[in-house]
């Protein structure tokens, strides 16, 4: 080939600056390695003026009323609070990586198993410093949930609410319903919403975990709370005959569900309970956040999921409980001991709950004063309340939650006649992943 | 002026006055004098960056992911690896009530991709290949689908199928009590309900590759047909469509990518409930989350891998050969 050296040596120019350029770049790449890495440890290895919060109140209305108790915070102690707020499910799905790598000081986060597991990973840090002052504050059920496994505090209870059937004053008030205190009871009214054209029971399942609180409620009241603390921490069998009685009881009450539930969201649902088309409705108190009109959120009710076993009546309320963690990074800091201090008064949760009505207080000195007809009634439930659980996926692996329940309950609902091979195929997945 | 400055210093190189003599004398010394330590420093940065970058980002993972599928890990600490052998392949085939269906329906999805939106993408390419009036307009129209985001897709139908608000049951009343058609929860409707809205993307997406292929079909084979005699239908099957057969390749491995990979649609359309388990949803599922079951996810992400091989390699192999013969 005859080739001009100028056409020879012509690209090369530009091919080795191209290379230079490349070279360069894979440089700045290699260096940006040791660089991010500074970034986070410089966060967490602040003064003692800063402590920081990582947050899951990506809403507009917690997120503003938590800014007021960070507020309020440091005008008392001095103390700024440097908050990195998270999509709240992202930062549900990347909890594990989050605290395994440069955590905030403190975390969102919630009681019961959820915590407990964090705990005895060594991913949080206990605080019974922290309780010898705060503890007053707080009723014994409260104390009991925000403890690890080896007896340590790990949590400090913010906010809860509890769930419970929801129904409108109006609707049983035109139709002489009377509020049910038993199985029997609620079965009969259920049949006489049916024959009065109302569909008995609001439901919506689309999002899995809407199912999980029903079976929750029967299983707590017809097999007793600590029989359901058991199952939920893979103690007891799935294959016991008395989680199969939970299922006939909710096969008994299936047929007054509404109808298409697989395919619906529980805001859809709650519009049904909303337009007064659906006679009750099984949720946590949020369902108020439907109740977009002054007048029909006045008229909102709830009851306490009727007693089916008079052994254990009505003695226990799903609350879940938001609060707060101090991760490994938070550990010793005096800002950190602080400032959990300060949110365990019950100063701090007024200051909250004027932000955001949809919760009540999670101490029992936080004065009630300022609460709406619905928040006094869910803080007298609460209370009064013998045990308090938070949620299947809260009180339950969330693997175990999340891969098997989610899809056997709905199973389940759409075939309530194959309960027993899917019990047993639910204890074979169970042994498996409670035993890695 | 001797090669050596012509090579390291580029900017004197393109001097006329170099003329053809350096050329001459260089070649017959061969390649070693090309290149200098700068050039091999170059090159093997050239080699060396893409080649770390594919090893550590396909490579490596995927040969973590194949080794993870043999443990249980909660995703907390290294030391927290155990190996347990086949354990998680014996539950995933055995105890796990979602793995068969998901497997089916991944075969379903292929199945129903290259019966139905793949020969009516065909259908409309020859169409607008005729050059009829607004041809680009449905051209547009057809392709937007695809240009469309998968996520945005799922929501859109997702509307179109809401039990009591959706376009589908209010025009039909379905959505009153006892009436109720349940298109996203229903597990015999659902995985055809959303098999509607990945047809519906998957036509224009297959519609453009007929297109770009039919493009490239010489127009004086039609002639010659048409000189023979032969009408529409037998031009299109004796000339037109075996002279489509590179894009038919494309479009089979696209389809059975598509199939594979299939996620997004469903997860926004119902997270992959009872009637839509996909594999994908599964591995992602049992990954992501807190306290995730790492190792099993990973034994399901090991069977779907061993499936596009098994599928994908086979097919490719064979048409490589025909052609390399033809």
């Amino acid at each position: 080939m005859d080739l001009s050296p100028s056409g020879l040596s012509l690209p090369s120019p530009s091919r080795r600056s191209l290379l230079r350029g490349a070279g360069g770049a894979a440089l700045l790449a290699g260096a940006g390695i040791p660089l991010l890495s500074a970034c986070g440890s410089s966060s967490s290895g602040s003064d003692s003026k800063t402590v920081s919060v990582g947050s899951n109140d990506s809403d507009a209305v917690p997120k503003k009323a938590y800014a007021a108790v960070y507020d309020a915070f440091k005008k008392q102690s001095g103390i700024t609070v440097d908050v990195n707020t998270k999509d709240h499910n992202t930062f549900q799905e990347q909890i594990n990586s989050y605290l395994q790598g440069t955590p905030d000081d403190v975390f969102k986060w919630f009681a019961g198993y959820r915590m407990q597991f964090f705990a005895k990973k060594g991913l949080a840090s206990p605080i019974d410093d922290v309780w010898d002052k705060i503890g007053g504050n707080f009723p014994d059920a409260m104390k009991k949930l925000s403890k690890g496994e080896d007896g340590k505090y790990y949590f400090v209870p913010m906010t809860t609410y509890p769930w419970a059937v929801f129904y409108r004053k109006s609707v049983f008030q035109a139709k002489g319903y009377q509020v049910p205190t038993t199985w029997d009871e609620l079965v009969a009214l259920c049949k006489k919403m049916k024959k009065d054209g109302l569909v008995p029971i609001a439901f919506g399942d689309k999002d899995a975990w809407p199912a999980m609180g029903t079976f929750d409620q029967i299983n707590f009241r017809l097999n007793g709370y600590d029989f359901h603390v058991e199952l939920m921490a893979g103690k007891a069998a799935w294959t016991d005959a008395k989680v199969k009685a939970v299922f006939d009881h909710w096969a008994e009450l299936l047929p007054y569900h509404q109808d298409g539930f697989m395919g619906r969201t529980w805001q859809d649902a709650a519009q049904t309970l909303v337009s007064k088309k659906a006679g009750m409705y099984l949720l946590g108190t949020f369902v108020a956040q439907q109740f977009t009109n002054k007048a029909d959120l006045d008229d909102l009710d709830f009851f306490a999921f009727p007693e089916i076993n008079s052994a254990y009546g009505q003695d226990t309320v799903e609350a879940p409980t938001d609060g707060f963690m101090v991760s490994k990074a938070g550990k010793g800091k005096a800002g950190m001991v602080k400032l959990m201090e300060y949110l365990g008064t019950p100063g701090a949760e007024e200051l909250y709950l004027k932000g955001d009505p949809s919760v009540v207080a999670a101490s029992s000195k936080a004065s009630t004063a300022s609460y709406t007809p619905l928040q006094k009634k869910a803080f007298e439930m609460i209370s009064n309340a013998k045990s308090l659980t938070q949620f299947m996926d809260r009180d339950s692996r969330p693997d175990f939650t999340s891969t098997v329940m989610q899809p056997s309950l709905q199973k389940f609902l759409q075939n309530p006649k194959g309960v027993d091979s899917l019990l047993a195929s639910i204890e074979r997945q169970k042994k498996t992943i409670f035993a890695s | 002026m001797s090669a050596d400055t012509t090579t390291t210093s580029p900017e004197a190189a393109p001097q006329p006055s170099s003329g053809p003599a350096p050329v001459k004398e260089r070649v017959p010394r061969g390649h070693k004098r090309l290149l200098t330590r700068r050039d091999r420093i170059t090159l093997a940065f050239m080699a060396g960056v893409p080649t770390v970058l594919h090893v550590a980002l396909v490579w490596v993972t995927a040969i973590a992911s194949i080794f993870l599928a043999f443990t249980s890990w909660d995703g907390i600490g290294f030391d927290s690896i155990k190996w347990v052998g086949l354990d998680n392949f014996k539950q995933l085939f055995s105890d796990n009530p979602q793995f068969w269906p998901a497997v089916e329906h991944n075969i379903i999805w292929f199945v129903v991709l290259i019966l139905i939106p793949t020969p009516m993408g065909l259908f409309l390419a020859v169409q607008l290949d005729k050059k009829i009036r607004f041809s680009r307009v449905y051209q547009t129209a057809y392709f937007l689908p695809v240009v469309v985001s998968l996520a945005v897709t799922g929501f859109v139908w997702q509307l179109v199928y809401n039990p009591d608000t959706g376009l589908i049951n209010s025009l039909i009343g379905a959505n009153k009590p006892g009436h109720y058609i349940d298109w996203i929860g229903d597990p015999h409707l659902n995985l055809w309900a959303v098999l509607v809205a990945a047809s519906w993307r998957h036509t224009g997406y297959m519609m453009i590759l007929y297109l770009a292929g039919l493009k490239g079909v010489d127009p004086s084979l039609r002639e010659a047909s048409a000189l023979d005699g032969a009408n529409e239908w037998q031009t299109f099957k004796n000339v037109i469509f075996p002279t489509l057969r590179p894009t038919n390749t494309v479009v089979l491995v696209v389809t059975i990518i598509e199939a594979l990979r299939a996620f997004d649609l469903v997860f926004v359309f119902n997270k992959g409930a009872q009637g839509t388990e996909l594999l994908s949803i599964l591995i992602t599922n049992n990954i992501i989350g807190e306290s995730s079951r790492i190792g099993y996810g990973s034994a399901i992400a090991v069977v779907l891998l061993v499936i596009s091989l098994a599928v994908i390699i086979p097919y490719l192999i064979a048409t490589f050969r025909k052609e390399r013969r033809a």
